[in-house]
């Protein structure tokens, strides 16, 4: 077999006593490109840190080129090609976007003076590549998201790079521009260029490519060419057992609209938006990255109020101008970035799950003993099905999943009415997803009303009663989901264009 | 490791407890009776409570993920606005409780100043306590013109000197208000409430907690401990001054660091200072006596002090972050 | 122009012109060459000072500890000098108290680069423990007479005057220093690699590991560079004072990060130019003067200087930079 660009052998690596990788190996030939599949929490996000040189193995080595290292510096990953676009960009938000592109390059060549024209001219020459424009004196917090990545994907290929590593590029694109980057992606290969596309959407990883390579709990459970593989293949291999099919949508009554909206706008977001949605029911809203859709849903979460327009719960108008207000009104919250907006992730189970109803759960003069918050927690754990030997552990020692159903759950105690869900299974393992979408459609089952953002067009096709179309700052189609998959809402979404 | 570090949190409160009796111990193998007499004992139980409460105003801070640095300057304003009252050849029962009620409010309304900046204004809380620490600190110059304010009834003064069943009043108060604060962080709602803030304050908004409210009670609560530290002072030294025991800000922090509060928020508990402000004032009281020593008393002075605490500071931080490792 | 009206320093300019032309009304002898020679040569000391606070502040730290470190350079290097009977030039006294500094410095950097502790608590515990070992093991008495050569130092002028009234106004040459330093820093922040990395450590640390920038390095010269340039603020306070008390410069350590702040520099890291942190200074320097000239009371410059932080920072708090970064994703 021809000899690998870069390998990783038998790499090992704990972190205070957690083993998060076990003899782990994966190898990338020229022109290949590889996924990097495996649940979270499987050692994916180590063994990208480690092939750029963030993090030191404890045993094992790499080797590129034929040549083996102990542990690769981040300098020395770079001058071997290797680029790792991360998941957040890793972009400098104080510097102009000339200044990111070239830093990078400056550093690689040891500069020691910055040169405003060489900066100007490596930018420049980085965009060219991508065949895009973008003015180079902004600085980057200015950017929108798409072109952050785009400027990220830029400086990557800048550094005569061999290998890129894309850490779950997909997670802040919509369909179209992931289609827009597997062009990109298509096209590196064709110069040569090799890939690690590290990510848990099945369908991307079988449709991009080459060769596959399965992690589980740190280590190597399956490996080969990508055609072998069917999705249920994966699944097995990432989770270790077998799967139910799709959850059961149950048709509702909607005898009165619990949530309704109408001509809300609210300028540079979206505009006009107007709908209703009843008790018993999933509403699924998508679209395109700038369609609005997370305006609209912090708009009526309080976080960025609308300029105009009404909201009505249970017929009764309500004025949401800040988080409080929505609370008031019956509206929750469950955000799209688990980690940061989230979790309390040093804090107790018991406390993330209490926190949102400690009004309910405290004495109305606010105590809250420890032992009565136990009692008033435990009845939960087993509801949501958290696996955990103590509710007294800190929620960062939880799965993913797990910890998305903590997030869901502290709302169950309050009087929230309508949910709102922006990703809720975003980086959740295929099992957690299951009971998450099950604890989704069991809520609503309760009386409540669920909106459900995502890009996810088998879960939005799985879950939802019927699905809102956004597109640039309007609802432009209302698609129920009786007899929809989701190549249907593909194709209805490709016709927005 | 997080099982471990939940176990380290647990573990370290004992490991305060050996290194306070150490530290007792220890002073009392170096000055002997001297340490070990009753008015040794007895002073220390007057001295350790003002720094205490401060210990509890920095704590409280800490725990929500910021920081009051402004404490001091709050306590000595505090302290004048009631010293000026107290001051008056007339003063009577009723001036006595007039200063006590100035004195409360004047705190309470300097950290609901520090509260609203921080969280209505957006300043950092460095920043923002930074600048009232200096900005306060001014008025109660401009207030006094630079001048001390002294002589008080004898009834005031035995909030500073005195006993209730021969334990000092001071101490009653510290005591009284680390209870409230100890019931109050770990069995109410608004206690959880502030340490979820302090592990992470951007979820704290999605998860519905009036963020801005909690930093206005935070603040002014951690400014009502510094004026009634304020109030025991001025009792207790029987004047008032604007710029009055700069360092105790010092010795709080590292009270509340030597305590294992977490200095990035969300932890920290009120029995630890307390073991951790008695190890200190054994050492401060201890040094103090040395100065009766042959050998090292020439040394022993502030300065030494200083640099003690200084060196105590950083070797705290040290070890601390010897034990808690991260990762990330 | 347009430019020109985006920029922060365009309006701290504005502010401190419009400020100046007020006093100068109320009382005309704040425009004298003497009292504007006296503003440089205020600005001197917490000029070199400011820069050091810019430095970190630019990294994403803060640092109290900087009068601690110049008053320990100023004290030690008089004495050493003073006990080895120096005559020769000011120059070494500068050296050495810039050596001083910058050791005390690379002691700061030590916890903060290689143990990740937080900066305020020490820089707080370090001011505490240089300032303790100075005047607990090192003295307590002011030196009154200096070296020769710190005394011709701080005799000689860059420019000088005669006056009305026949006395002569001098710029003293311990300001070039300041403007020396000044250039200095801000060759390095803006035009080499190292600078950029530590705008780029304050703008998104997690980056800047990935990047490959030597981060420890960036530390060591960070809290270094402070030392030094608080070294030599140090040795320079004392020529200008004709001696060296040690209980001096601790105390104004908010007046420099307040004129730091007030340039444009904010603790979240990543902003903050030389430009603005001299124009910061200059307009402390002018307020803390005006004051004086009015006849207000000392004590309310603490009043004015705590106002100044909350103000500003306030603002910036407000200005778009801190918004769209609160809402960018990286």
């Amino acid at each position: 077999m021809r000899p690998a660009i870069v390998a990783a052998r038998n790499i090992s690596k704990s972190f205070g006593g957690v083993q998060a990788l076990r003899e782990v190996s994966v190898a990338l030939h020229r022109g290949e490109i590889r996924g990097l599949v495996g649940e979270n929490g499987s050692g994916k996000s180590t063994l990208i840190q480690i092939l750029a040189g963030v993090l030191g193995p404890d045993a094992g080595e790499i080797v590129v080129d034929g040549k083996t290292h102990a542990h690769l510096d981040p300098r020395e990953a770079i001058r071997a090609g290797i680029q790792v676009i991360y998941q957040d960009f890793s972009l400098f938000p104080n510097l102009t976007v000339a200044e990111n592109l070239a830093l990078n390059t400056e550093l690689e060549h040891g500069t020691r003076f910055v040169s405003r024209r060489r900066r100007r001219r490596i930018a420049t020459a980085a965009l060219a590549r991508l065949g895009r424009d973008i003015d180079l004196t902004q600085t980057v917090a200015e950017l929108s998201v798409a072109d952050k990545q785009l400027v990220a994907i830029a400086r990557a290929l800048l550094h005569n790079a061999r290998v890129i590593i894309m850490d779950e590029p997909t997670t802040a694109l919509t369909q179209r521009e992931v289609q827009t980057l597997f062009g990109i992606v298509a096209d590196l290969k064709a110069q040569g260029m090799s890939l690690l596309f590290v990510g848990h959407k099945l369908q991307e990883v079988l449709a991009l490519c080459d060769a596959i390579t399965v992690l589980r709990n740190g280590r190597n459970v399956a490996e080969g060419e990508a055609a072998q593989f069917s999705p249920g293949d994966l699944v097995r291999h990432m989770t270790g057992r077998h799967l139910q099919g799709r959850p059961r949508a149950t048709t509702v009554s909607e005898d009165e609209d619990l949530l309704k909206v109408t001509d809300l706008s609210k300028a540079g977001a979206f505009a006009h938006v107007s709908f209703a949605a009843g008790a018993g029911e999933v509403v699924g809203i998508t679209g395109l990255l700038g369609s609005g859709r997370t305006e609209l849903a912090l708009s009526l979460f309080g976080l960025a109020p609308a300029d105009s327009g009404t909201i009505e719960i249970a017929e009764q108008a309500v004025r949401i101008r800040s988080v409080p207000d929505a609370l008031r009104a019956g509206i929750a919250y469950v955000p799209e970035d688990r980690l940061t907006e989230g979790v309390f992730a040093e804090q107790s189970i018991e406390r993330n799950l209490a926190i949102s109803g400690l009004s309910a759960w405290a004495h109305p003069a606010g105590w809250i003993s420890p032992a009565r918050l136990r009692r008033v927690v435990a009845p939960w754990l087993g509801r949501l099905r958290i696996q955990t030997p103590s509710a007294r552990m800190p929620v960062a020692g939880l799965s993913g999943g797990n910890q998305q159903k903590v997030v869901l759950g502290r709302w169950l105690a309050t009087q929230a009415r309508v949910l709102i869900l922006n990703g809720p299974t975003v980086g959740v393992d295929v099992g957690a997803k299951a009971d998450i979408h099950a604890q989704i459609r069991e809520l609503v089952g309760h009386g409540l009303t669920a909106l459900l953002i995502s890009d996810d067009l088998r879960e939005l096709a799985e879950v939802c009663d019927r699905i809102l179309v956004m597109h640039r700052g309007r609802i432009v189609r209302e698609i129920p989901a009786a007899g929809c998959d989701e190549n249907a809402l593909a194709r209805e979404l490709g016709r927005l264009e | 490791m997080l099982r471990r570090l939940a176990q380290s949190r647990a573990s370290g409160g004992v490991r305060l407890l050996a290194v306070t009796l150490g530290v007792f111990v220890l002073m009392t193998i170096l000055n002997g009776d001297r340490f070990l007499s009753g008015r040794n004992l007895a002073s220390m139980c007057f001295q350790f409570p003002e720094l205490g409460l401060f210990a509890l105003a920095i704590m409280l801070a800490l725990i929500t993920g910021g920081i009051d640095l402004s404490i001091i300057s709050i306590a000595n304003l505090a302290g004048l606005s009631a010293g000026l009252v107290l001051a008056q050849s007339t003063a009577s029962g009723l001036h006595v409780i007039l200063a006590i009620f100035l004195a409360l409010g004047v705190s309470i309304a300097c950290g609901l100043l520090n509260g609203w900046l921080i969280g209505y204004a957006g300043l950092t809380p460095i920043l923002a306590t930074l600048g009232t620490m200096q900005l306060l600190m001014g008025l109660a110059f401009a207030l006094t013109k630079g001048h001390a304010v002294a002589g008080y009834p004898e009834a005031f003064q035995t909030l500073g000197n005195g006993t209730l069943a021969h334990v000092p009043v001071p101490l009653l108060v510290f005591l009284l208000g680390a209870i409230v604060l100890q019931v109050l962080l770990s069995r109410t709602a608004l206690g959880i409430r502030l340490s979820l803030l302090g592990t992470n304050p951007t979820a704290a908004v999605f998860a519905g907690l009036h963020v801005r409210r909690l930093q206005l009670a935070t603040y002014a609560l951690s400014g009502l401990l510094a004026g009634i530290a304020g109030l025991i002072v001025i009792a207790r030294t029987n004047s008032a001054k604007a710029d009055y025991g700069t360092s105790y800000l010092l010795q709080a922090v590292l009270v509340a660091m030597l305590a294992g509060v977490d200095p990035r928020g969300g932890f920290g508990t009120v029995w630890g200072i307390l073991l951790a402000v008695l190890s200190l004032q054994f050492l401060s009281s201890g040094l103090n006596l040395l100065r009766f020593h042959e050998a090292v008393g020439p040394y022993i002075n502030n300065f030494t002090k200083e640099f003690t605490w200084g060196a105590l500071l950083l070797l705290v931080m040290v070890l601390h972050c010897a034990k808690n490792q991260h990762p990330r | 122009m347009r430019a020109l009206l985006h920029r922060h320093e365009f309006y701290l300019a504005a502010l401190t012109l419009a400020l100046s032309a007020g006093i100068a009304l109320a009382n005309p002898a704040f425009c004298s060459v003497a009292n504007l020679f006296d503003l440089c040569q205020g600005s001197t000391v917490m000029g070199l000072f400011a820069l050091g606070v810019l430095i970190v502040l630019v990294s994403g730290g803060i640092d109290v500890s900087f009068a601690a470190i110049g008053a320990f350079s100023m004290y030690v290097t008089s004495k050493v000098l003073l006990g080895l009977d120096f005559q020769g030039s000011a120059a070494v006294a500068l050296v050495l108290g810039g050596a001083i500094g910058t050791l005390l410095g690379l002691f700061n950097a030590f916890f903060i680069g290689f143990l990740r502790l937080p900066t305020l608590i020490v820089t707080l515990g370090s001011a505490s423990l240089f300032r303790g070992f100075l005047l607990a093991f090192i003295g307590t008495a002011i030196v009154n007479t200096l070296p020769a050569g710190m005394v011709r130092f701080s005799k000689l002028t860059l420019w000088e005057m005669r006056l009305a009234d026949g006395t002569i106004a001098g710029l003293p040459a311990s300001f070039l220093l300041l403007v020396v330093a000044a250039l200095l820093v801000g060759c390095v922040l803006q035009g080499t690699m190292l600078g950029r990395g530590i705008y780029a450590l304050g703008g998104n640390p997690v980056a800047a590991a990935r990047a490959g920038f030597n981060l420890r390095g960036r530390q060591l010269f960070i809290y270094g560079g402070t030392g030094l340039l608080s070294g030599l603020a140090g040795v320079v306070h004392a020529c200008m004072m004709r001696n060296a008390n040690p209980f001096d410069l601790v105390g104004m350590e908010l007046n420099v990060l307040a004129a730091v702040v007030l340039g444009g520099a904010g603790i979240t890291g990543g902003r903050g130019t030389v430009l603005g942190t001299l124009l910061g200074v200059g307009l402390i320097v002018t307020i803390n003067n005006s004051l004086i000239l009015l006849d207000v009371p000392s004590y309310w410059q603490k009043v004015v200087v705590g106002a100044v932080i909350l103000v500003s920072t306030g603002i910036t708090a407000r200005t778009g930079w801190a918004r769209a970064r609160g809402a960018g994703l990286c």
